[in-house]
């Protein structure tokens, strides 16, 4: 199913990136780098994680001059267990919140009912926001910070940022106009040091579905992203739609591969996490789209919503992608 | 439909260079054995210890050194060089044992350090005693002690 919007635009946002996003070529879009440490001053990752997502919150209600009282939602998530960070970091402000979890497509999952909320006049101004920090995802899915062990070409690397967007009911440039909700899909794929190919059937999923609720063609858009594939995923989503007469290969990209150089970035397969195509999205994105370079796109933040547990009892990965359209207004 | 789908995956797949790795990690692990005994030869010399216990003071050697390499965040960038040359020695476990106890720190002396320090190490100890007892043993049938 696929939700219509007239009135949600992008009011602003706001971006924090970190050591490894500033090397990357989209260095020059974030509104702000933490590139000192990964520890920003905190005394352990996970507060630090709390700090880039609440400093990224407090900065953008600063920059549109605006109160905690008015806005009427944060709905935000991360990958900490019971997605502590986002938790911790409202925990500073006086709004309402309402805490998510879609792995790393959780952006998307908030801009999908952010945009439902706006939509049907239950809001007027919400905050949608997400984090990743890599050596949170190291600690809370591989193994302890400083173990190194060989890896292989197909492991993505963890952004470390956090991104928040102002979802608002008053005009602007920028507009929501649709959004397609994921269905978790699983294709029996257990390897967890390759996520691009758990992940690119839940983006070709949604893409399918949501170019036929639109009966739409994949040209109405100048640029489809999906979240983080990876090198190696994104072939696999071009081929497998190909097989579904759906071409995107002249107008895709895959974020994880616009925030890393995977040339010359030690970063393997490219980006993951939540943060990869939510620093995308509300840098370079926003930006480009405000200069006219990109009139419509379509961004499909890509999930792996997977537990460790279930994957060293030897089940599959499951995976979800939501697809949310931008356009510039006329 | 689903084959479909995992053939493409696995035409997507990249290979290990397998070989390319084995033959970093037999080079990088033998010179890493070669300084070993170099070092060995140097502490019977210079300590005048008898080869056994010169073996051990080479053993706690590694041990410090991949211990403090971990803790400066060298130790990972060494084995994405050098693979499993590191690995599979004694460094291997130093690292991992450093590696938990670093990341716990936090989280106290028992419920973070104790508790974490030997998740991966741990294998390690137990699966090494299982085969210690079951190798002994068939020594013991075989050899007769």
């Amino acid at each position: 199913m696929t939700n219509k919007f007239n009135n949600v635009y992008v009011g602003d946002s706001y971006t924090i990136a970190s050591v490894y996003e500033k090397d990357g070529p989209i260095a020059d879009y974030f509104d702000k780098v933490y590139d000192k440490d990964l520890y920003y001053g905190c005394d352990t990752f996970e507060k630090a994680e709390e700090k880039m997502l609440s400093d990224s919150i407090e900065n953008l209600i600063d920059k549109v001059e605006y109160k905690d009282s008015d806005i009427d939602y944060v709905i935000s998530g991360d990958l900490e267990n019971q997605i502590a960070a986002s938790d911790y970091a409202l925990r500073h402000f006086d709004i309402p919140f309402l805490g998510i979890f879609s792995a790393c497509a959780t952006f998307g999952e908030g801009l999908l009912i952010g945009a439902n909320l706006i939509e049907g006049k239950r809001a007027k101004n919400i905050i949608v926001s997400t984090s990743s920090h890599n050596m949170m995802a190291e600690k809370q899915f591989r193994n302890p910070t400083e173990y190194g062990a060989p890896k292989k070409k197909t492991t993505t690397w963890t952004s470390t940022g956090a991104a928040c967007m102002l979802l608002t009911n008053k005009k602007g440039k920028i507009k929501i106009t649709s959004a397609t909700c994921g269905k978790v899909q699983d294709k029996n794929v257990t390897d967890v040091n390759n996520m691009g190919a758990v992940m690119a059937i839940a983006a070709a999923d949604t893409i399918e579905r949501h170019l036929v609720d639109l009966n739409i063609k994949p040209n109405y858009y100048d640029l489809i992203l999906t979240g983080d594939l990876g090198c190696y995923g994104k072939e696999i989503l071009i081929d497998y739609l190909k097989t579904k007469n759906i071409d995107i290969s002249k107008n895709y990209e895959d974020c994880g591969l616009i925030l890393y150089d995977i040339k010359k970035q030690n970063v393997f397969a490219g980006a993951s996490g939540p943060a990869s195509s939510a620093l995308v999205l509300c840098s370079y994105l926003l930006k480009e789209m405000e200069r006219g370079k990109y009139k419509k796109i379509l961004l499909v933040p890509t999930g792996a919503i997977f537990s460790p547990t279930r994957t060293f009892q030897k089940d599959s990965i499951p995976s979800i992608a939501h697809a949310i359209s931008f356009e510039v207004s006329e | 439909m689903d084959d479909k789908y995992l053939d493409i995956v696995d035409k997507h797949s990249p290979k290990e260079d397998r070989l390319k790795n084995a033959i970093v990690s037999f080079i990088a692990g033998g010179m890493l054995g070669s300084l070993s005994e170099l070092l060995l030869r140097g502490y019977m010399i210079w300590f005048n210890l008898p080869r056994k216990e010169a073996g051990v003071v080479v053993i706690l050697t590694l041990i410090i050194l991949a211990s403090v390499l971990t803790a400066f965040g060298v130790f990972d960038v060494c084995v994405s060089k050098f693979k499993s040359a590191l690995i599979i020695p004694i460094t291997g476990f130093a690292h991992s044992m450093t590696a938990a106890a670093l990341e716990y720190r936090k989280e106290g002396l028992v419920l973070g350090i104790g508790a974490n320090i030997f998740k991966l190490a741990g294998t390690v100890i137990l699966y090494g005693i299982v085969s210690v007892y079951i190798f002994g043993l068939i020594r013991m049938l075989v050899m007769g002690g």
